[in-house]
């Protein structure tokens, strides 16, 4: 209740425990593979790392944005990981503040030379209705200036209700509205994997 | 939690997530654009049948940050003057569609009444009433202990954390201070030790089962080494039949903050006041002024304390049950 929201936290969302219906969609192996893939796209579109800022969205996108940050040092000389990555926290910002729980507001930072006139990469684990990019479209809106704003998810699940794509996507994942789609991530679950849940038949269950 | 009308009211946990809150609010308040579109369309009503400038401000500001509309209601001038009751007042902001009541008033319990009467279906604020309470004063006194006792002290980020441990005095006007009555409830529910100073004719009849010390020797209470000082304003304009010191020169003798109990502090304890000051009787200019002090800190946390409080009351579809769906 409590918790920074950059540390581990357990999500209401995406319990720890999967119930035994889940299927694996992403193995960890997998997820890494695909974030790989994603860096070296954003350095091939942005022809190299110059201004290309990696923002996580709060929570699940914040380990996601650290990681990718160290896959473009890997690869591009010069980039420092930690001098890159910022997180993001849109919870002012989202239409659904009375429809869900009171939520707790995590801690935005941004990367040291601010995001004005940067090429800004949000990070998020699943697209699914587009609300949480909106609200992080606003957010940024408020934070500076980008040059331009890229998306890149790890899990596109369809179902958008707003007219928003992502640029880079780790994979593509046709789901039925009440199918859960959970992103474990090895810092806050203990280890790397993407489940899906069947429908339970309580019917459609907002997730993004 | 649907109203904030006492500190007595917060558990532990309630109080740390508003601190917690209060200080994502404060991170947010250091960029340029400070406005933030949380409570868009929402109204929030001051009423305030008590004058006020800081309070006042401070909420209507806390409110404007979250793009709430305000409507500012003060009886003086207003129809509460020409003889409208409490009642009738809730009840035509009510038609108004008030969201939030943020109300002081001089009489202590009134705001318990505007929550529980159902005049009004907004969540209700006290912003002080009487000499009862004033929640988020206290709150942003546990704000700024903790941000420079838990956090800066430790040089830790102080989120999650409570007061446990720290020893923080309460100096002064205890009998008509409202900020005190919340300030002994809230800092001893967070963990710290309270001990209140006072001439015995400003320490109430009936102070014995709060959860505070009592001491009439400030000079005694500073040799313990306390990390937090607070002084409290002379409420002159209670004090119409006097009586209660023999003289402002001796009050400040025996209980103003001056350089030379200034200088008796530990390093790291710092002073509070909850302004108004009256420079020169509860508070010396070289204390109000020295590096120790807080107090215009206390101010700028004040606005973050009281968005958060908005935040909290005013968003959710159950109000502060936690995460769990």
């Amino acid at each position: 209740m409590s918790a920074p929201t950059d540390s581990p936290r357990p999500s209401p969302e995406q319990p720890d425990e999967p119930p035994g219906d889940a299927r694996t969609i992403l193995t960890g192996e997998d997820m890494s593979r695909a974030l790989v893939r994603i860096g070296h796209e954003i350095l091939e579109r942005n022809k190299g790392a110059d201004d290309v800022v990696v923002l996580g969205i709060l929570t699940r996108g914040a380990p996601l944005a650290r990681r990718l940050a160290h896959v473009l040092a890997d690869v591009e000389e010069g980039v420092d990981a930690t001098a890159v990555v910022g997180l993001l926290d849109v919870t002012m910002h989202r239409d659904d503040l009375d429809d869900q729980p009171t939520r707790t507001i995590g801690t935005t930072s941004l990367p040291r030379g601010g995001i004005d006139a940067k090429t800004v990469v949000l990070v998020d684990d699943v697209l699914y209705s587009g609300r949480t990019i909106r609200a992080a479209l606003d957010a940024l809106n408020d934070l500076g200036r980008p040059r331009a704003v890229q998306l890149a998810v790890l899990v596109d699940r369809g179902h958008r209700e707003l007219p928003i794509r992502a640029d880079y996507v780790g994979k593509n994942l046709p789901t039925a509205a009440d199918e859960r789609v959970r992103v474990l991530l090895a810092e806050t679950d203990g280890r790397d994997a993407v489940l899906i849940d069947s429908g339970t038949g309580t019917g459609p269950r907002r997730q993004r | 939690m649907k109203h904030l009308l006492s500190a007595s009211d917060l558990s532990r946990d309630e109080a740390v997530l508003i601190l917690d809150t209060a200080a994502a609010m404060a991170a947010t308040q250091e960029r340029a654009i400070k406005k933030l579109p949380t409570l868009r369309g929402r109204t929030v009503v001051n009423l305030f049948f008590e004058d006020s400038t800081r309070t006042r401000i401070s909420f209507e500001t806390a409110a404007k940050r979250l793009s709430a509309d305000v409507i500012n209601f003060s009886a003086r001038g207003s129809s509460v003057s020409k003889g409208e009751s409490l009642k009738d007042t809730a009840l035509t902001l009510q038609a108004m569609g008030a969201d939030a009541v943020v109300i002081r008033h001089q009489a202590s319990g009134a705001p318990h009444v505007l929550a529980q009467s159902g005049w009004t279906r907004g969540a209700v604020l006290n912003a002080g009433d009487g000499t009862h309470q004033h929640p988020t004063q206290a709150l942003l006194d546990a704000y700024t202990l903790r941000h420079h006792l838990v956090g800066l002290r430790a040089a830790t980020d102080p989120v999650g954390r409570d007061l446990a441990g720290l020893d923080v005095v309460i100096v002064g006007d205890i009998l008509h201070s409202r900020v005190a009555r919340s300030n002994v409830e809230l800092l001893h529910t967070l963990g710290a030790t309270v001990t209140l100073v006072a001439p015995p004719t400003l320490v109430p009849v009936g102070v014995e089962p709060w959860p505070c010390a009592v001491s009439y020797d400030f000079d005694e209470v500073l040799d313990a080494g306390p990390d937090a000082v607070m002084m409290l304003r002379i409420q002159r304009e209670r004090m119409v039949d006097g009586g209660f010191f023999p003289s402002p020169w001796e009050y400040t003798r025996n209980y103003g903050l001056d350089a030379r109990r200034l200088a008796r502090l530990p390093d790291h304890t710092i002073v509070l006041h909850p302004g108004p000051m009256n420079r020169g009787l509860e508070i010396s200019a070289d204390a109000a002024d020295s590096p120790r002090a807080v107090i215009v800190e206390q101010v700028a946390n004040g606005v973050a304390v009281r968005m958060a409080a908005l935040y909290l009351l005013l968003t959710g579809a159950d109000h502060m049950q936690g995460e769990t769906e």
